[in-house]
């Protein structure tokens, strides 16, 4: 690895924790990024000279932290200067003093800097993209072509979110236990929120969507190891860990979906596989479940499932009523119906989604399962309309050509379905 | 005598390798790997999952509890080891060296086997 790839490792495993330091320390979003920007230049000078310090966080927040308020204090000649207290010239005790408090502050500190970023006031694409920016450090560059969108259009969307956040209140005092569940939980959600935009955009020509999920994966991470107790965050991480598994067989040499059933499991990422199971197997020794913890507890079926002809299916029907209880959404009800069309039969999973048919009725998947049905059940004509449907509403050319192919093997013999 | 070689590493720096630096760096250690075993010095090699899936069981209470995560909070985490079979210490010592090189970052420590036992179900 050359001095730059390694140092941009350290100071992407650093940021978080640096960066909510430095938000805590100036309360500015822009004076903080501005900070943490000053000490990572300053840390491509000096560390491949001095090999990289014993602990990256602390030396990139003392160095962001003095370049900063240096800056403040050219930038504001005619005014008084700060306080002699917080020009620190790195002297050592207060270093360490200083170490001494980020350490104990942290796991609130990046707490707080990942719900500034999914303030509720933003809407979910812009508390996605400021999350990347600020906590994940990617380029607007990079967001953008992760979002397929022009870079300037990215530029915009976060420096609007910035604007709002600046305009937001946002509290720094020390959260209280339902403060901290509460952000934990508005945390959580937009960590999946950013993983199903790269999950449900990602098209295999395309590496940049994929990356997003990475990074929810990464940032699951992050939030399990602060809070290390928590169920849910080990269901979230594992629901994503398990899914993301799966990337590598979802599509196949010419970009076309390749279903569940159809995968070559050997491509599946066998460490993924591993650590999601490990997370799911641990939160459920909890028995405090949760919609996450349900939800990757279906996918730790399907990982186990040597072929698809192993499926548990039954077992999935069964979760899939708990999570309807949970969190009723016809969009749940229409997974079971998938689960209950393996376990028991088509028929069945027909009379459950025809309720469904105006709450889902631009609905891909609607469409498209329900089609699926009518084949199996040999109706050949309703299942055409119903992928024709499907077509129509589909999100990705992948998505369409899928449907199509359905479309053509109902017009070939019986027997050669695809 | 045998020697472990075991793998510290700031589990955040290793968890922000990309797919593709991941492989280049087992790729490297593969070639010692290799070269190792060719020797007859390599035992048995493991890999750790990350330490958010490690679970605790303290044994300061009775009955002793269990809790989630690694047992002790540092900024290196033991990310693997390797059992390896060495005349001298020295000679331990140069192979964590050479794995030094393919395996950017971290440290390694070495520590003399008391007891080796194989039982031979895990795989």
């Amino acid at each position: 690895m050359t001095d730059t790839q390694w140092i941009g490792n350290v100071l992407m495993a650093a940021r978080p924790q640096a960066m909510a330091a430095l938000l805590r320390h100036f309360r500015d979003l822009e004076t903080a990024e501005e900070a943490f920007q000053e000490a990572s230049l300053r840390a491509l000078r000096a560390w491949p000279k001095n090999g990289p310090p014993r602990d990256a966080a602390a030396w990139l927040i003392m160095v962001g932290r003095n370049a900063a308020i240096d800056a403040i204090r050219r930038q504001s000649r005619t005014t008084p200067l700060p306080p002699e207290d917080l020009i620190s010239d790195t002297g050592d005790a207060e270093s360490e003093q200083a170490e001494r408090y980020d350490a104990s502050h942290y796991r609130d500190d990046i707490l707080r800097l990942l719900f500034v970023c999914c303030h509720p006031e933003l809407p979910a694409t812009q508390q996605i993209a400021l999350a990347l920016r600020i906590v994940s450090g990617l380029s607007v560059a990079q967001i953008a072509r992760a979002f397929l969108v022009s870079e300037a259009a990215m530029e915009q969307r976060i420096t609007r979110a910035k604007r709002r956040i600046a305009a937001a209140s946002v509290p720094f005092e020390t959260p209280g236990a339902v403060e901290r569940s509460e952000r934990l939980a508005a945390v959580a959600g937009v960590i999946y929120l950013l993983f199903n935009e790269g999950y449900t955009s990602s098209v295999a020509e395309d590496r940049a969507p994929a990356a997003l999920c990475e990074e929810a994966i990464r940032l699951a991470r992050l939030v399990l190891g602060l809070f290390p107790a928590e169920p849910e965050i080990m269901g979230l991480a594992a629901l994503m860990m398990l899914q993301h598994a799966r990337a590598p067989a979802r599509f196949d040499a010419e970009g076309r979906v390749v279903l569940l059933e159809a995968q070559d499991r050997a491509r599946w990422s066998k460490p993924l596989i591993a650590e999601g199971l490990a997370l799911v197997e641990k939160a459920m020794r909890h028995r405090r479940p949760g919609a996450y913890q349900v939800q990757a507890a279906i996918a730790a079926e399907h990982a186990r499932a040597a072929d698809a002809a192993a499926t548990d299916w039954s077992m999935i029907e069964r979760l899939y009523g708990v999570l309807e209880h949970m969190q009723p959404s016809p969009v749940v009800t229409l997974n079971r119906a998938v689960a209950v069309s393996k376990a028991r039969g088509a028929a069945e999973a027909l009379d459950m989604i025809a309720p469904l048919a105006k709450s889902l009725d631009g609905y891909f998947y609607f469409h498209g399962a329900r089609g699926a049905f009518l084949m199996e059940l040999g109706r050949a004509d309703d299942a055409r309309h119903a992928f024709d449907r499907a077509i129509a509403l589909a999100n990705t050319p992948a998505e369409a050509a899928y449907i199509r192919e359905r479309l053509d093997a109902i017009s070939q013999p019986a027997g050669r379905r695809v | 005598m045998q020697y472990t070689i075991l793998c510290y590493h700031d589990e955040k720096v290793v968890c922000a390798w990309s797919k593709a630096e991941d492989d280049a760096v087992m790729a490297r250690l593969h070639q010692v790997h290799e070269k190792l075993a060719a020797n007859g010095k390599l035992g048995p090699v493991v890999r750790l999952l990350p330490t958010t899936t490690a679970t605790t069981l303290r044994k300061d209470r009775e009955p002793p509890l269990v809790i989630d995560g690694p047992f002790a909070e540092t900024k290196e985490q033991l990310l693997g080891f390797y059992v390896v079979n060495c005349e001298t210490l020295e000679e331990a010592t140069d192979i964590a060296r050479e794995l030094g090189r393919a395996n950017p970052g971290g440290c390694y420590e070495i520590r003399p086997i008391a007891l080796f036992m194989d039982a031979g179900a895990a795989k």
